[in-house]
């Protein structure tokens, strides 16, 4: 029952079909001019569509079309002949902007080596569908990079100089007077030790002094906000969501200060807190108490949402994972515990050091925690399932506290000196051979943080607050429409409604954020369980094979074996031949398992048999990264000079682009 | 009298003045309020001055007035009287008598002696008058200890300037960690020297014994003359077996067992048993010396030699004599070289010597199984890590014995050597260190935090300092590995598997690392008191730090596994089918019938992981905010994740998120939307066409209407 094909077209059906599909469906409300017979379909013209589509042709095979889209070979084959324009001038970038497929691949999110079962007709076509719409969008993501303009500062000793040997006193010196200015000491010996804490885009630092100094500035103008003593002990200080709010957790309560210093609440039920953390995204103010309790507060509505209690004593070594908002708690018994609010019990508990644990930090990938004990070593953990450390090492006097950097840098405080350590991009870990920076303080280390999009190390110490300069540290690109360090104050407003009304349910903080957008199978197979149940019959299940009775004694028992058999061998070999076909590469799945194995023993590797690193890494930059008004310039990064002081030291030189790809955020 | 009461009128007027005087001069600061009283007491004085002018009874007893801690027995307190109490006054007597005048005369002279002031002038010091005084002397010149000036030494100053700060703190800590390990293995020393159980300590005897005997072998192929030597030992415990009665059927036991003998079968054997033994211990050891004769030729020269030559010849015998010193110095340095080969050795061990290990095996098990029971009962808070020392240091006290059981099982040994003819070169390097090790364990103990002498011995501190931080994990280690292969010949599967992971626990704790270069290393310049309390707080933490942490984490892994274990269904209903009642239980057949066991669940998360305790509960609170329902055309949860992995406008660029958003259908307002041609599809018109149904895109046209259509087409 084929139609028949209008004589005045000359392809064939199916062809037909193909070429509809491609078109952009015309609208009901664009001329009906084309409605002319001989046109096989109505729509506009080739051309114009080409001219506006990013993506030409519908790929008939993935693989070639992938080359095709990105090196830049294709744009010739995409548009042989160069537009021309009104006035006759040709554009010599025709077409979209190339991307390298390293870059896109940082953007996919379907994990294609994972195997489906096979699927219908329908539902194939709509898994189609899917890879093309997530291979555009990664594309598309990719190519918004070329508008991420601002690279990251960072140092180089000339031809093996131990960049640790540079004090900040030179960094001062060669860098301009903007960056010069973000290196600053502030001598407040009277209130002790100073917690110090930088709001989310990094313009304003709040800081609390153990003797009850709570004090509020833009530090770049060096702008006071508020000053003022709370007369009695400040354990700790952070920023809510905006710098407008500030929580400080002092000796008895938790109280919580708007920017002029006026005490708008005071929240009992935390009481003895020693550790603060702010989930931006779930409006959750994190409090950690010697009484041994984790409290989830939303400062949203201003209620408790979890008081968990830890079970292992005083609480005083806190920090969140920025990927996952998973708190980290280290213990004295030298384990540190990850909690969600949704769970009683912590998610994972892993045993780091012999001593107990004296800091934490995560990294803002979620991908490597650092951990450092009372039996004075360093570590570097994985996070991303096995939570095995990677890397370790000892220092003399152990490190009190620790902070990661935007891009992975790793800071610790050791009695009055402060290391810093990089790696080798921005998602591997720090490596603990060679310290990049170290810097001496007039005093004892009480608080570390990484100024966000700043190459700025604030540390809080028994003699004041100090700025350091730390190229390299902070991400050059900030996202307009997140974190916005020049925002007014009718932004800052608009903005805070904005992140009110997308603000994340505190329940759904869970180790792997991704499991999110995965169906519940549990709840699922207990739906279908139930309805078998109440039908009587499961409706999916598949009914085995009856061979029909024949006749003329051709029903036989050892026949209707025959028959049955005859099927199941058919299917099982449908089955089978469908699973090889599934392996688009039959020799890589062979070659699997000793891949694995292999890389379980090698020693260089520094994931032992593990998975690529997290596609929600690469999302979160993406959303950071969306570029939305176009990424401003970067709030002052140190940048590359070329007019180094002199020869014999080359501080800032641009550093080679291996594996330094400028990422989002 | 009349001056007295004057005087106190006075007085009393006074007081009155000043009381009218305080409210005017209320807010006095407290140095003006002293001078006040000042003031006053000088004019006290004064007045008591005037009315002593009087004469006669200027001695007036002071009353006792108030509570004063300053009461004299003969009730004469310095404070209320006029005068100063001079002890000339005190020895007065009332009328001066002939006897007391001697005494008198003694005190003076008493006094008048000069006494020995306490620095001495240098002559003095100089001088040397006894003969002790002179070796005294002799001993500080000789090792330039100060005679002067007792502030530090030439070699302190030396050492004082060759350490740093820092090195010297680290060090400090070092050496209070030492000292509160030694402090465990003393307490523990001491406990398990108290432990009564007479099983324990036999098989503990055994163990020795055994040990010693394997040394013995070793030292036999490597050094001869020590081998020789302790042979010589041996015999002298034999000659002591011969001589004493011990294993005789003389003793009381003996002869309690004898009467039982006739009816009891054990007692029977026990005192064959006994018996055996003399026989046994006072067996020469003839196999042993033959074995020696041909390797024992040169040192047949000097056998009568005393020990101590004999030990000086060996150690002149060492290749390297600075080697030598290091082995019986560095006792910490040996053994870590000895943990290096270990693992490979003792299964070398076990592949020679399969037969007799297995007697062994069974006996150390049990004591481990002691030493566990004990540990368990006591719950004690030592350290974990300390248990290998802990046995070697409990070795030494009874020595004796164990070299007299050491001899049996020499022989035994011997006898089994000549059966089986074959002798294996083992590296006995280790046997060469361990006694040395065990001798210089103790010393290294007790060092105290004293200043080092030469800078070479800070270096050797330094060193000590660095070795011992690994020393310790290693140990354990290394015990560990030695059960694991103990375990190994009983064929447990389950423990070993635990030992396994906590071995790998440990390697995993103790990740070494890179040495400190570059490092700004801290300094301590100031610390406010509070900071250096923490300071101190610190150090105690860490010298207690690693107590068990690890055994507690297993356990509560262990505990935490247990937990998301499905539970078994027991069903069993006692007495059913059988009698019942208390202290009746149903039959293990009868719940083996009626036990459900639970389906075995999936592999846990943590399974490899030692180190971890991942959470296998489900987040109910999460699930709710997941997809439970499958849409219509994907018939697996994978092929419909696969769809929805490119979510909303905060995952995507603008434009892609426009283009994944836009609606299938669109309309205008203000535009008419006409029904749908046939034309407009593609195929021809019909009267008939009822295709004013269809809006969409052809594309879009259900089966059934496209069915429909084609009828009509045909038509």
């Amino acid at each position: 029952m084929e139609t028949v094909p209008e004589p005045g077209s000359n392809v064939p059906p199916k062809k037909d079909r193909l070429q509809t599909k491609k078109k952009k469906p015309r609208r009901y409300w664009e001329q009906e001019t084309t409605g002319t017979a001989a046109g096989a379909s109505p729509g506009p013209p080739r051309k114009r569509k080409r001219n506006r589509e990013l993506r030409p042709q519908k790929p008939k095979k993935n693989d070639t079309s992938k080359k095709f889209r990105m090196s830049k070979k294709p744009r010739e084959l995409k548009s042989p002949r160069p537009q021309r324009s009104l006035s006759g001038a040709q554009d010599p970038f025709a077409g979209p902007a190339p991307v390298s497929v390293e870059v896109v691949q940082k953007y996919c999110r379907i994990d294609k080596s994972k195997e489906l079962p096979h699927p219908k007709t329908k539902t194939r076509s709509r898994l189609v569908v899917a890879e093309a719409q997530e291979e555009e969008t990664s594309v598309r993501a990719a190519r918004s990079e070329l508008l991420l303009t601002e690279e990251p500062g960072f140092l180089e000793g000339e031809d093996g100089e131990d960049t640790a040997k540079i004090r900040q006193a030179d960094i001062v010196e060669a860098v301009d007077i903007a960056s010069a200015a973000k290196h600053f000491d502030l001598n407040l010996r009277q209130f002790g030790p100073y917690r110090l804490n930088y709001s989310r885009t990094g313009r304003h630092l709040a800081f609390g002094g153990r003797r009850g100094h709570v004090a509020a500035l833009d530090w770049v103008t060096k702008k006071l906000t508020c000053e003022i003593n709370v007369m009695e002990a400040v354990r700790d200080i952070r920023f809510l969501h905006s710098e407008a709010l500030l929580a400080v957790a002092q000796n008895r309560w938790l109280h919580i200060y708007d920017n002029q210093g006026i005490e708008l609440h005071c929240v009992r039920r935390c009481d003895r807190v020693t550790r603060l953390e702010f989930l931006p995204f779930h409006f959750l103010l994190a409090t950690a108490s010697e009484t041994g309790f984790l409290t989830y507060l939303d400062v949203s509505v201003g209620k408790i949402v979890a008081a968990l209690n830890a079970r292992a004593g005083r609480l005083s070594v806190m920090t969140q994972n920025p990927y996952n908002a998973v708190i980290h708690l280290g213990h004295s018994n030298g384990t540190v515990s990850l909690w969600s609010p949704a769970m009683k019990e912590p998610l994972v508990k892993i045993l780091c050091h012999r001593g107990g644990v004296r800091a934490v930090a995560v990294d803002s990938t979620g991908m490597h925690m650092a951990t450092s004990g009372l039996d004075h070593q360093l570590k570097v953990f994985d996070l991303r399932g096995t939570f095995q450390p990677l890397s370790a090492r000892t220092l003399p006097q152990g490190a009190g506290h620790l902070a990661f950097s935007q891009r992975g840098l790793l800071a610790a405080g050791m009695g009055d000196v402060v290391n810093i350590w990089a790696g080798q991009g921005k998602a591997s870990p720090p490596s603990l051979e060679q310290p990049y920076l170290t810097h001496r303080l007039s005093g004892h280390v009480h608080g570390l943080q990484f100024c966000p999009y700043e190459d700025v190390l604030g540390v809080g110490h028994s003699g004041g607050i100090t700025s350091m300069l730390v190229p390299g540290a902070a991400e050059p690109n900030f996202d307009g429409l997140e974190s916005n360090p020049y925002r007014s104050r009718k932004q800052r407003q608009e903005w805070e409604v904005k992140a009110l009304l997308e603000k994340v349910p505190a329940e759904l903080i869970c180790l792997d954020p991704r499991a999110l957008a995965e169906v519940d199978v549990i709840s699922l197979e207990q739906a279908k369980k139930e309805r078998a149940e109440r039908l009587g019959y499961d409706p999916d299940a598949r009914t085995p094979f009856q061979p029909k009775p024949k006749q003329k004694g051709r029903s036989s028992t050892a026949s209707l074996v025959k028959r049955k058999r005859k099927v199941m061998d058919q299917e099982h070999r449908v089955s089978g031949h469908r699973g090889r076909a599934g392996h688009p590469k039959g020799n890589a799945l062979l070659l699997a398992p000793l891949a694995s194995s292999t890389c379980h023993f090698s020693p260089v590797s520094p994931y032992p048999g593990q998975n690529p690193p997290e596609p929600g890494a690469a999302a979160a930059e993406a959303r950071e990264g969306q570029a939305h008004g176009g990424p401003a310039v970067g709030p002052g990064q140190i940048r590359a000079l070329s007019q180094a002081p002199g020869p014999r030291r080359n501080i800032l030189s641009p550093r080679p682009p291996v594996g330094n790809y400028p990422s989002l955020e | 009298m009349n001056a007295n009461q004057a005087a106190e009128s006075l007085l009393a007027s006074n007081q009155q003045k000043e009381l009218e005087d305080l409210p005017k001069d209320y807010p006095l600061s407290t140095s003006e309020d002293e001078g006040d009283k000042d003031e006053e007491r000088k004019h006290q004085k004064l007045l008591e001055s005037i009315s002593s002018l009087n004469g006669k009874d200027r001695q007036k007893l002071a009353d006792r007035s108030e509570a004063s801690l300053k009461v004299s027995e003969f009730s004469v307190s310095s404070e209320g009287s006029g005068e100063k109490l001079v002890l000339s006054d005190l020895l007065e007597p009332v009328k001066t008598s002939s006897s007391l005048a001697a005494v008198k005369k003694q005190l003076n002279r008493v006094k008048s002696k000069k006494t020995v002031e306490l620095p001495l002038h240098r002559e003095e010091i100089e001088r040397a008058g006894t003969p002790l005084e002179q070796e005294i002397f002799n001993l500080l010149h000789k090792n330039k200890q100060p005679v002067t000036d007792p502030l530090l030494t030439p070699v302190e100053k030396a050492s004082l300037k060759a350490m740093s700060l820092e090195e010297v703190k680290m060090r400090r800590a070092e050496l209070q960690r030492a000292r509160a390990l030694q402090s465990y293995y003393e307490a523990r020393a001491r406990r398990e020297k108290r432990i009564k159980s007479k099983k324990y300590h036999r098989i503990l005897k055994k163990g020795k014994a055994k040990q010693a005997l394997k040394d013995f072998e070793k030292l036999q192929k490597v050094n001869p003359a020590a081998a020789l030597e302790e042979l010589e030992k041996l015999d002298k415990a034999r000659m002591m077996e011969r001589m004493s009665l011990k294993h005789q059927n003389s003793g009381k036991w003996a002869k309690s067992k004898a009467i039982m003998a006739k009816y009891d079968l054990e007692a029977r054997q026990a005192m064959q048993e006994q018996l055996a033994r003399n026989k046994e211990l006072t067996q020469k050891v003839a196999a042993s010396e033959s074995e020696e004769e041909g390797e024992g030729q040169e040192e047949e020269e000097e056998p009568l030699v005393p020990d101590l030559v004999n030990e000086v010849q060996i150690k002149a015998n060492g290749l390297n004599p600075w080697m030598f010193r290091n082995h019986f110095i560095d006792a910490k340095e040996a053994e870590v070289q000895k943990d290096l080969e270990d693992p490979a050795e003792p299964e070398a061990q076990e592949t020679s010597e399969s037969e007799e290990e297995k007697a062994v095996v069974e006996e150390e098990t049990l004591l481990k199984e002691f030493e566990e029971r004990r540990s368990l009962r006591q719950k004690s808070e030592l350290n974990h890590m300390a248990e290998p020392v802990h046995r070697r240091v409990t070795k030494d006290p009874s020595s004796q014995e164990v070299l007299s059981d050491l001899r049996a099982l020499c022989q035994k040994l011997s006898t089994e050597n000549h059966q089986s003819g074959k002798q294996e070169l083992s590296s006995a390097r280790t046997a060469q260190r361990e006694e040395p090790a065990r001798e210089e364990e103790e010393p290294m103990l007790l060092q105290r935090p004293e200043r080092a002498r030469t800078l070479d011995e800070l270096e050797e501190l330094g060193r000590e300092g660095c070795v011992e931080n690994e020393e310790l994990p290693r140990t354990a280690v290394e015990g560990l590995q030695l059960e694991k292969n103990l375990s190994n010949h009983i064929g447990a599967p389950k423990e070993k598997k635990r030992k396994e992971q906590m071995i790998d626990l440990q390697n995993l704790l103790t990740t070494k690392s890179p040495s400190v270069k570059s490092l700004a290393v801290p300094t301590t310049v100031q610390e406010l008191e509070d900071e250096e309390e923490r300071d101190q707080r610190q150090i105690i933490k860490e010298a207690f730090a690693g107590d068990d942490v690890i055994r507690d984490f297993l356990k509560e892994k262990r505990e935490a596994v247990e937990a998301s274990k499905p539970k078994d269904l027991d069903l069993t209903l006692p007495g059913w089918g059988e009698w019942g009642g208390i202290g009746l239980k149903p039959s293990a057949k009868k719940r083996r019938r009626f036990l459900i066991k639970a389906p075995e669940g999936p592999p846990r998360k943590d399974k490899n992981l030692p180190n971890v305790i991942i959470n296998e509960k489900r987040n109910t609170h999460a699930a709710a905010h997941q997809v439970q329902v499958l849409p219509h055309p994907f018939t697996h949860h994978q092929q419909f994740e696969r769809t929805i992995q490119t979510p909303g406008s905060t995952w995507n660029t603008q434009r892609a998120f426009q283009k994944l958003t836009m609606p299938k259908v669109v309309t205008k307002p203000g535009h008419i939307i006409k029904p749908i041609k046939a034309e407009d599809v593609g195929y021809r018109s019909s009267s008939r066409s009822d295709l004013s149904v269809i809006q969409r895109n052809p594309k879009r046209l259900s089966i059934r209407h496209k069915k429909h259509l084609e009828n009509n087409c045909v038509d």
